[in-house]
């Protein structure tokens, strides 16, 4: 489906590409359609564009020449990691240039002493863990595309993971971030120290979706491992139920280094694909996690065990090896691709509300399943109240894809109104442009876009993402009604 | 919508016409922080209340103008926190002074820093425009995270109302224990202990004697206490309570009080930075204080070469004035500096020159 972005621009494209060969050698600057196929689209394949060049630098004063040239030439920009993105965060513009920071790849240092990692920003997600493993340390932001997403990506959607509830968000693990100004200056946010001086910009550029800066290098915390982590599978005969307990563990007083959670859909549907050793029986799945020192970690299972039982889970499994674990965790982050497997295609839904609210927004979910004769399987990250409702759908059925994308604007609504967010991970991007107007004001939207401003003023970089244009947000309302859009209190 | 907001946009509105300036202030208890900053005052403190607060969503919202002592009492019932125990520098210390002032306690370096801790901020911008960002929930991209943005600027962004804050669980068990140790020795340690998984909460190092705080479940702190060694140290609350709210002689005594205070973040394997004065160092390393009166560039040298930047935190307003209180930015970084304040505050209303002199 093609996305219409609002925001055009006026290139000239042949003085565009003059410029960019004079900087490019040619086995670095993508100009032939078949070429550029393989960037019309990021994970979020529902929607395309086709960039006019591809751009592939493979140093920082190649991408500086590059941005100065679009700066000087009015032409778009769009950064591009590794595209696992599921919001069309990188999804091209089609009056503008894609610039692939794939050759960025290299690990420049892990300093065990200092606990900190310099990569570059397309180094896997995975690889800075397993670089910095030999020291004891690891890298704790996971999002479940951890083996193929990059940190450069990580930073520029502010990545989750299915442990930070405990660890923290990107946001919280990344000490310095350099890069460049659309205007091809270099600049860096953060620093080597614990905060820096002026206004935190570095809180900023995390999530800011590539529309404020481009990445070259980042700077990440490591975490000592903890000696020892063991996760309980709790399983209930009722998703409500479960979604109370998700509660319980919290008033007990139990931070849990991952707390998961999965519905029957998504269990039968990870089951033959990982062979998790799920039982396929219970309604939802609780993942508990408790990590610590080898006594810490039995005194706070045994904690566990009590308050979920208590909340009427009917029988609980805990690892008994870090391969079970492993191997426990292996179905929750392979949910999405095997919900690939048994459906020609899905939406991912990213809406986070309330914990108290998951066992209302499930029942919801459930009617709307019903309402638009699709399955839904539902994967959460329990512990922060961040939903991942997988959408099925087979876009080759006429009218399916328009279902599926009512359904999923259906939930984020009532995320918002539930006093929550249409996005906790995966970003706005081009998916969620339009329900941004369900949860901001047209002043605070007006706001965002000053804010832009303040990076890049001729609105360059990556445009027509992330904040809906004033236009994009009364059309919405108008086709959604004042009662869907009306921002309710959001705190 | 309430009087007091809308007596303020009133103010807002009137100021920005009139060209003047608005003083945002709670309690005043950081009055001393930054530069000082010209224009009427914005009381805040008639703004208060905690809006609302469930402990099991680990989430309180209050007012700007709500007493951080009243917030942080109402978690401590319900076996809750400010993990990063944030300074009050005196009686009357606002929730939303805190968060203006970014200023984190001994745990910073163990838990993360007040910008960690925001969820959402409901604000007034320069145009009397009242904002919502954020919200009340762990994890939110949608939009630019300005709430993280408003932690340490100042108010010279805008007038927060509302703040929404994560919370966590008092940690179950504590112990303080204190070694004789050099302060290249305590670096060494103290970094060495980081890339462990220890219980570590908090340090001080100061004048020969590292003092270490673990925090976290029982098993854990004991086990701790066992590989690491030292002394205990009884009823250590008060030390650490004299460290958060600079109350110890190192900050108050009568001989240094006189001397500028420079605060230094840097990265935590910095070696010594020597100086004449005295030095206490926290956060396992990344945090040194200096006193005494060298000059400012060169404080300002030592910090950057240590990875890091230097604040003058206590000092006369006219070293202040001439020295500037925070750490120069790089041309690019004035930029966008400028730009932002174009964009919350464009007549300038706000805190002039509380952070630079040039907005």
């Amino acid at each position: 489906m093609a996305f219409a972005n609002d925001v055009r621009f006026a290139v000239n494209r042949s003085a565009t590409l003059e410029r960019l060969r004079e900087i490019l050698p040619p086995h670095l600057l993508l100009v032939e359609e078949e070429e550029l196929r393989p960037y019309e689209c990021d994970g979020l394949t529902a929607y395309r564009a086709l960039p006019m060049f591809v751009v592939l630098p493979e140093t920082e004063s190649q991408v500086a020449e590059i941005l100065r040239a679009c700066y000087a030439l009015g032409t778009p920009v769009v950064p591009r990691g590794a595209a696992t993105g599921l919001s069309g965060g990188a999804m091209p513009h089609e009056d503008g240039v894609v610039m692939s920071l794939a050759k960025f790849k290299k690990i420049l240092r892990i300093d065990p002493v200092s606990r900190t990692a310099i990569v570059q920003p397309g180094v896997r997600n995975l690889a800075v863990s397993e670089a910095a493993a030999p020291h004891g340390l690891y890298y704790a932001p996971d999002p479940s595309s951890q083996i193929a997403c990059t940190i450069g990506g990580n930073v520029a959607e502010n990545s989750g993971g299915v442990h930070c509830l405990k660890y923290g968000l990107t946001v919280h693990n990344v000490l310095k971030v350099r890069g460049f100004t659309i205007e091809g200056e270099a600049v860096e946010f953060g620093a080597d120290a614990l905060d820096s001086a002026g206004l935190d910009l570095l809180a900023l550029i995390n999530g800011s979706e590539g529309l404020l800066a481009v990445i070259t290098e980042v700077t990440v915390k490591l975490t000592p491992k903890p000696e020892l982590a063991q996760v309980v599978l709790a399983y209930f005969d009722d998703v409500q139920k479960a979604g109370n307990a998700v509660a319980d563990v919290i008033a007990a007083g139990i931070i849990p280094g991952g707390l998961e959670m999965m519905d029957k859909p998504a269990t039968h549907a990870v089951e033959p694909y990982v062979k998790a050793g799920y039982d396929l029986d219970a309604e939802a799945v609780l993942l508990c996690e408790s990590d610590g020192t080898p006594i810490e970690v039995a005194e706070e299972i045994e904690r566990m065990k009590a308050v979920l039982e208590k909340s009427g889970a009917t029988s609980l499994v805990v690892s008994q090896s870090e391969a079970e674990r492993l191997r426990f965790w292996a179905g929750r982050k392979a949910a999405f691709p095997a919900v690939g497997r048994i459906t020609p295609d899905y939406l991912c839904m990213d809406g986070t509300i309330p914990r108290k609210r998951l066992a209302e927004m499930l029942e919801a979910i459930a009617d709307l399943g019903a309402k638009y004769g699709l399955r839904c399987a539902n994967v959460f990250h329990a512990g922060d109240g961040n939903l991942h409702p997988l959408i099925m759908y087979d876009a080759n059925q006429p009218g399916e894809l328009e279902r599926a994308t009512a359904f999923g604007g259906e939930i984020l609504e009532l995320s918002v109104k539930l006093g929550g967010t249409v996005t906790g991970e995966h970003g706005v991007g081009v998916e969620k442009i339009d329900v941004m107007a369900a949860q901001f004001t047209p002043a605070e939207i007006a706001a965002f876009h000053r804010l832009k401003a303040a990076f890049d003023g001729k609105g360059l970089l990556n445009p027509g993402k992330g904040i809906p244009t004033l236009a994009r947000c009364r059309e919405y309302t108008q086709t959604r009604g004042a009662a869907a859009v009306t921002p309710p209190p959001r705190f | 919508m309430d009087a007091q907001l809308k007596e303020w946009i009133g103010r807002i509105h009137d100021a920005a016409k009139a060209g003047q300036q608005l003083r945002i202030r709670g309690g005043g208890s950081k009055d001393f922080y930054g530069l000082p900053s010209a224009g009427d005052v914005l009381d805040t403190t008639s703004w208060r209340g905690i809006v609302s607060y469930e402990p099991t969503e680990l989430v309180v919202v209050a007012r700007a103008g709500t007493p951080l002592a009243e917030l942080e009492a109402t978690l401590r019932e319900k076996g809750q926190c400010l993990p990063f125990e944030p300074p009050h520098f005196g009686s009357g210390a606002t929730v939303g002074g805190m968060v203006a002032a970014g200023l984190s306690g001994p745990r910073r370096s163990a838990v993360g820093a007040v910008r960690d801790y925001v969820l959402g901020v409901k604000m007034l911008d320069g145009n009397g425009e009242l904002l919502a960002f954020g919200g009340q929930v762990m994890k939110n991209v949608a939009g630019y995270d300005v709430p993280r943005l408003m932690a340490g600027s100042l108010g010279t962004l805008g007038l927060m109302t509302e703040i929404s804050l994560k919370v966590l669980p008092l940690p179950p068990a504590g112990m303080t224990l204190r070694f004789a140790m050099s302060e290249t020795d305590a670096l060494k340690k103290l970094n060495a202990w980081g890339g462990q998984p220890l219980p570590i909460a908090a340090s001080v190092w100061h004048d020969g004697a590292l003092t270490l705080r673990l925090a976290g479940a029982v098993a854990a702190v004991r086990a701790a206490r066992q590989a690491l060694g030292g002394e205990e140290v009884a009823d250590a609350g008060a030390f650490w309570q004299s460290i958060r709210e600079q109350t110890h002689p190192y900050f108050a005594g009568e001989k240094v009080s006189a001397a500028a205070l420079w605060r230094l973040s840097v990265a935590s394997v910095a070696p010594p930075i020597c100086c004449s004065g005295p030095t206490l160092i926290e956060w396992g390393g990344a945090l040194r204080w200096l006193r005494g009166d060298q000059g400012a560039e060169q404080v300002r040298n030592l910090a950057a070469s240590a990875g890091g930047h230097a604040t003058l935190f206590r000092g006369e307003d006219a070293l202040k004035t001439a020295a500037g209180a925070f750490h120069p930015l790089s041309p690019v970084l004035a930029k966008i500096h400028r730009n932002l304040k174009q964009a919350f505050d464009p007549a300038g209303v706000f805190n002039r020159g509380r952070m630079y002199p040039e907005f």
